[in-house]
């Protein structure tokens, strides 16, 4: 336990974790009669007091539906609903509101995509790029419209610490590759990808990129017009919001070209029988009573996240990081998996002789909530030859002493199991 | 650790650590495999029956050490009974990690099998104990087919 100690540093000037937590009403309890210690942020974060008022303000004062009413509540909702897009514009810096669909979360943005773009720009032979690191949610709507249009998936390989290799990525970009969909940062090893380098390869080939963002958006700036991406995907509920509401980022010369994705109210401008024409940009995506409230709740967080800097959350969670990574090093029997050079957010793991989940039902005993499983990513648990990790994720809100909770679990694991 | 004690009882501890009847039989006349998609855990349970009594059983795959300790002490459990008798037990089994049934009502019937009693009070993992209960009543029922936890 030495090695913590002697890597301890200063804490960020002026980022007071402590006066933070208190922003976050579920971090005040105790769980089988612990302190809970909460590191399964990059299943979901938790929801400091300004969002929880902005959805309760929401309904308790301006609810009614959006883009019909003449109505005050309806004027107010719709304003309400369309500032929360300008404010997520500006969170991403895209160059116009015409540019950011409201999804149900970053899945339904990545399905969105294939079945609108990729169904209309796939036929036999074509290619879909992705890697060996993807979430589920950015290999399955590829696998289904390849499927369908006679096209095939090609993935990059990983290193052994699992960082993508680029040298094949370059190799696997062809004369059908018709989209990359890579992920920016990867939930299961915490990898952060060169998005911005791999999305100017491709683009010296003409070929868009989609990023997945989930778990990226709440770790650090996200600037798409620097990234140059042609998709960028995130949701809401890790990035401090609620749940059932996410964003799709497209460049508008690819969303105006692409069919409507599912048919409905509010995505149409006039319907007959005969014809109907669609609605501009971005309602055309955004069939029916959209998620109005989750988009109120979804800038509440963003404006969190935006006064307390972006910059000072990654200083902050990068020197967490590196105070995990020392602490479950010296744990007997642990070995860190993904130790690429650029890493974020995650400290995912495997004992020796001791099943993850065994790891998760102890350490939860004392209080500490961790993930453990494939993390929807069973090729990247095949590609590594393990069935399963445990997985600590941080937050703005995670401390030493948590970490230290942590270390100090996994010390009684190995105390029940060897 | 009183409360993970009630769960890692010291005999499921040591089938973890010792698992009985890890291998595969030769000349196994039953065979089913299963799958947990939630953690991804894989097991191979084979059967030697003979004239509807099981003469031998035996398992391979990977898991944690509730599935592990489960399939080692079921596969020791099973041997000698006849088919129909552990259909029976399948179901007591399940009623019990599933808190259906209390084990001390008939002690009897589970024997060293009421160790995994604890288990009901650990939602997430009743799926672990009963992956080789559900595999065992596939390659009982014999049939062809990956059995799932998620297949109820």
């Amino acid at each position: 336990m030495t090695s913590i100690a002697s890597i301890a540093a200063p804490s960020q000037i002026g980022f007071n974790v402590r006066r933070l937590r208190e922003d976050f009403p579920i971090l005040r309890q105790t769980v089988h009669g612990k302190p809970l210690v909460y590191l399964d942020n990059a299943a979901t974060t938790q929801k400091p007091r300004a969002v929880l008022d902005a959805l309760m303000a929401y309904y308790s004062e301006d609810n009614a539906n959006v883009h019909r009413g003449v109505h005050l509540l309806s004027e107010r909702a719709t304003q309400a609903f369309e500032d929360a897009r300008a404010t997520v514009q500006r969170f991403i810096n895209a160059a116009s509101t015409r540019e950011v669909v409201f999804t149900r979360n970053a899945t339904e943005g990545i399905n969105l995509v294939a079945q609108t773009f990729g169904r209309t720009r796939l036929g036999p032979g074509d290619e879909v790029v992705i890697s060996a690191m993807e979430h589920h949610s950015n290999i399955v709507p590829w696998q289904m419209v390849c499927r369908e249009k006679g096209a095939s998936l090609r993935v990059i390989p990983i290193t052994d610490e699992g960082a993508l290799q680029l040298e094949e990525y370059e190799r696997l970009l062809g004369p059908h590759t018709r989209l990359v969909s890579i992920v920016h940062l990867s939930n299961a090893l915490g990898t952060i990808n060169p998005v911005q380098q791999m999305i100017a390869t491709a683009h010296r080939r003409g070929v868009p990129v989609l990023i997945d963002g989930s778990q990226a958006a709440h770790h650090m700036t996200v600037d798409v017009q620097a990234l140059d991406a042609d998709f960028y995907v995130f949701t809401g509920h890790k990035l401090y919001g609620p749940t059932g509401i996410g964003v799709l980022y497209g460049k508008e010369r690819l969303l105006e070209e692409m069919p409507p994705y599912q048919g409905g109210g509010d995505m149409i401008s006039s319907v007959t029988f005969e014809k109907t024409t669609y609605n501009a940009l971005p309602y055309k995506f955004e069939a029916g009573t959209p998620n109005i409230a989750g988009a109120v709740g979804l800038a509440a967080a963003v404006d969190y996240v935006t006064a307390i800097g972006m910059d000072r959350i990654t200083a902050h969670e990068r020197e967490l990081l590196a105070y995990g990574t020392a602490g479950l090093s010296g744990v007997p029997g642990l070995t860190l998996i993904g130790t690429a050079p650029e890493k974020a957010g995650v400290l995912s793991f495997v004992m020796d002789g001791v099943h993850p989940h065994d790891i998760g039902t102890v350490v939860d005993q004392e209080g500490v909530a961790i993930r453990t499983g494939h993390h929807c990513a069973q090729p990247l648990m095949q590609r590594l030859g393990i069935p399963a990790t445990a997985r600590a994720s941080l937050a703005l809100y995670t401390t030493r002493e948590e970490i230290d909770a942590l270390v100090a679990a996994l010390y009684k694991v190995r105390e029940l199991f060897t | 650790m009183s409360d993970l004690r009630e769960l890692y009882q010291e005999v499921i501890l040591d089938h973890n650590r010792r698992p009985r009847n890890f291998r595969a039989i030769e000349s196994a006349n039953r065979h089913a495999e299963g799958y947990n998609p939630l953690c991804g855990d894989r097991l191979s349970l084979y059967l030697k029956v003979e004239d509807g009594v099981i003469k031998d059983a035996s398992f391979q795959g990977s898991g944690c050490a509730i599935s592990k300790a489960s399939a080692s002490m079921m596969t020791d459990s099973v041997k000698g009974k006849t088919l129909s008798e552990t259909r029976d037990m399948f179901e007591q089994f399940h009623q019990m990690v599933t808190g259906n049934a209390d084990p001390l009502a008939n002690p009897e019937r589970l024997g060293k099998l009421a160790v995994f009693e604890g288990v009901r009070n650990y939602p997430a993992r009743v799926k672990c104990a009963s992956l080789a209960w559900h595999t065992l009543r596939s390659a009982v029922d014999a049939k062809d087919e990956v059995v799932s936890t998620e297949a109820e």
